[in-house]
């Protein structure tokens, strides 16, 4: 009776559905946990483009929120560098704009959050410019934010993410070691290209006097090239609002 | 079956206490003489890409406890009922259900974890030593037996991959739990005394050199030989 196909067959409905519940229960149960959760993991990520991640680690969720609060400003642009408040009848905030979705997007479609560093409570005593940075790696999506000082040349420092580079070699670039290797370098050339920040190949060569090289990490070429790629593209994006940033401090600092 | 016949037999002798020798020997036999990773060689590959600091390790150890203890539960309730044609497929779809569970509790309360070890916790589906003891004790054992035998084997896991962790970041990284102890060691003998860290042992094959040497201690002082 037991090895009959009919029981076999009532044996695994009943077990599949029983799973099923337990599964779409807990998910239920804890999704708005999870989504707290991961709100406040891209506050982290954010603030990790500016502050040191020893000093996020040490923070509780309450304080990573306070600090965000009276620290971080935010506004969405498009590819002309022209503030957008909503679409499609919507209120866009920059917090909500999944950019992985918009990715997917032409580029001339895409929202671009920016977010702005600012003094503590002070929004117009801007200390750097935010930008988030999404792209591909070896295996999937890498992501990212890089900080840009207010010259909108010098990078402030940088945050990455990834979703299943290989861990101890593309997934390296989550360390602060690797990150911390973008500091103080430059995105665009004396003649105002925009050229990003090219990690190398090979890993252990100073490159401390090239303004845009930084040194690479060994055995995750192809994951460097596409943080390479990432960092370029996205900051091509974002071209139009640098300019107007970089003309409007240019024209504070006379 | 023989097991379930066997099973009868003791049914009928008076009640077995709750920790009698041949129970506690369910859960102590698996820490060292049957030890799943040193002398089965079974879940080396968590056992190698979680070690490099104690705090991922001590989750992953915990993780591994729950689903093996409670599959082990779960299989034994039903294993009177489970068709044997289908038994695989039941097995991984409790333990895969399980594993999902403790990976969507770590999403919730320790993001920061649950972000570091997303793969391996997902991969607790193919650590050989659940669905070992799911096939080799639970189908055939009553549910309180079968949780002991759950328990002794995670834990045996759970010990020698603390072990490897413990030695690798206190190598590594120069700390045990986070806790800076090379500096602090440095610090007592003045500035000029400086330990240094290994590199070797934060990539994975630092994990290949402890293991190997905790088999090694292990079996010069069981006599445990290989046929």
């Amino acid at each position: 009776m037991q090895q009959s196909n009919a029981y076999i067959i009532t044996f695994s409905v009943i077990l599949t559905v029983v799973l099923g519940l337990l599964l779409s229960g807990t998910a239920q149960l804890l999704g708005p946990r999870q989504q707290e959760a991961i709100a406040l993991d891209k506050k982290k990520q954010i603030l990790g483009a500016v502050i040191s991640g020893d000093e996020i680690a040490a923070m509780s969720p309450q304080e990573v929120n306070d600090y965000y609060g009276s620290h971080i400003g935010a506004t969405v642009v498009d590819i002309n560098g022209k503030e957008v408040t909503e679409q499609g009848g919507v209120a866009v905030s920059a917090e909500n704009v999944d950019v992985a979705k918009n990715y997917k997007k032409p580029a001339e479609e895409r929202l671009y959050p920016v977010f702005i560093y600012h003094e503590e409570g002070d929004a117009s005593a801007v200390k750097s410019y935010i930008l988030p940075l999404y792209g591909a790696g070896l295996w999937d999506a890498i992501w990212g934010y890089l900080a840009l000082d207010t010259d909108m040349n010098t990078v402030g420092g940088v945050t990455f993410a990834h979703a299943g580079e290989t861990p101890g070699l593309g997934a390296r670039i989550t360390t602060p070691e690797v990150q911390a290797r973008y500091q103080g370098k430059e995105i665009f050339d004396d003649s105002g290209e925009l050229i990003g920040v090219q990690m190398q190949k090979g890993e252990g060569k100073d490159y401390s006097s090239e303004p845009h090289k930084i040194d690479g990490m060994s055995g995750a070429t192809i994951t460097g090239t596409g943080v390479n790629n990432m960092v370029k593209n996205y900051l091509s994006h974002y071209k139009a609002y640098i300019e107007s940033k970089k003309s409007s401090s240019a024209v504070a600092a006379l | 079956m023989s097991a379930e016949t066997l099973e009868k037999a003791i049914e009928k002798k008076p009640a077995e206490a709750l920790l009698s020798k041949r129970r506690k020997k369910l859960v102590t036999d698996p820490l060292v003489d049957e030890n799943p990773i040193t002398i089965q060689v079974l879940g080396i590959c968590s056992a190698l890409a979680v070690t490099t600091q104690m705090k991922p390790t001590l989750v992953m150890a915990i993780s591994v406890i729950f689903v093996v203890a409670m599959s082990n539960f779960v299989i034994s309730v039903m294993r009177n009922t489970i068709p044997s044609r289908v038994r695989i497929i039941v097995q991984l779809a409790v333990v895969a259900t399980l594993v999902t569970l403790v990976s969507e509790v770590l999403k919730a309360f320790a993001y920061d974890m649950y972000k570091e070890l997303s793969v391996f916790v997902g991969l607790i589906i193919t650590n050989c030593i659940v669905m070992g003891r799911l096939e080799a004790f639970a189908l055939g054992n009553k549910p309180y037996d079968s949780v002991l035998d759950g328990l002794g084997s995670a834990l045996g896991y759970s010990w020698i991959i603390l072990a490897v962790a413990f030695f690798r970041e206190l190598w590594g990284s120069g700390s045990v739990f986070g806790i800076p102890v090379f500096d602090t060691i440095s610090g007592i003998f003045g500035p000029d005394f400086k330990l240094a860290t290994n590199g070797l042992m934060v990539s994975p094959v630092g994990a290949f050199i402890i293991l190997g040497l905790i088999i090694w201690v292990q079996r010069t002082k069981t006599g445990y030989v290989e046929h």
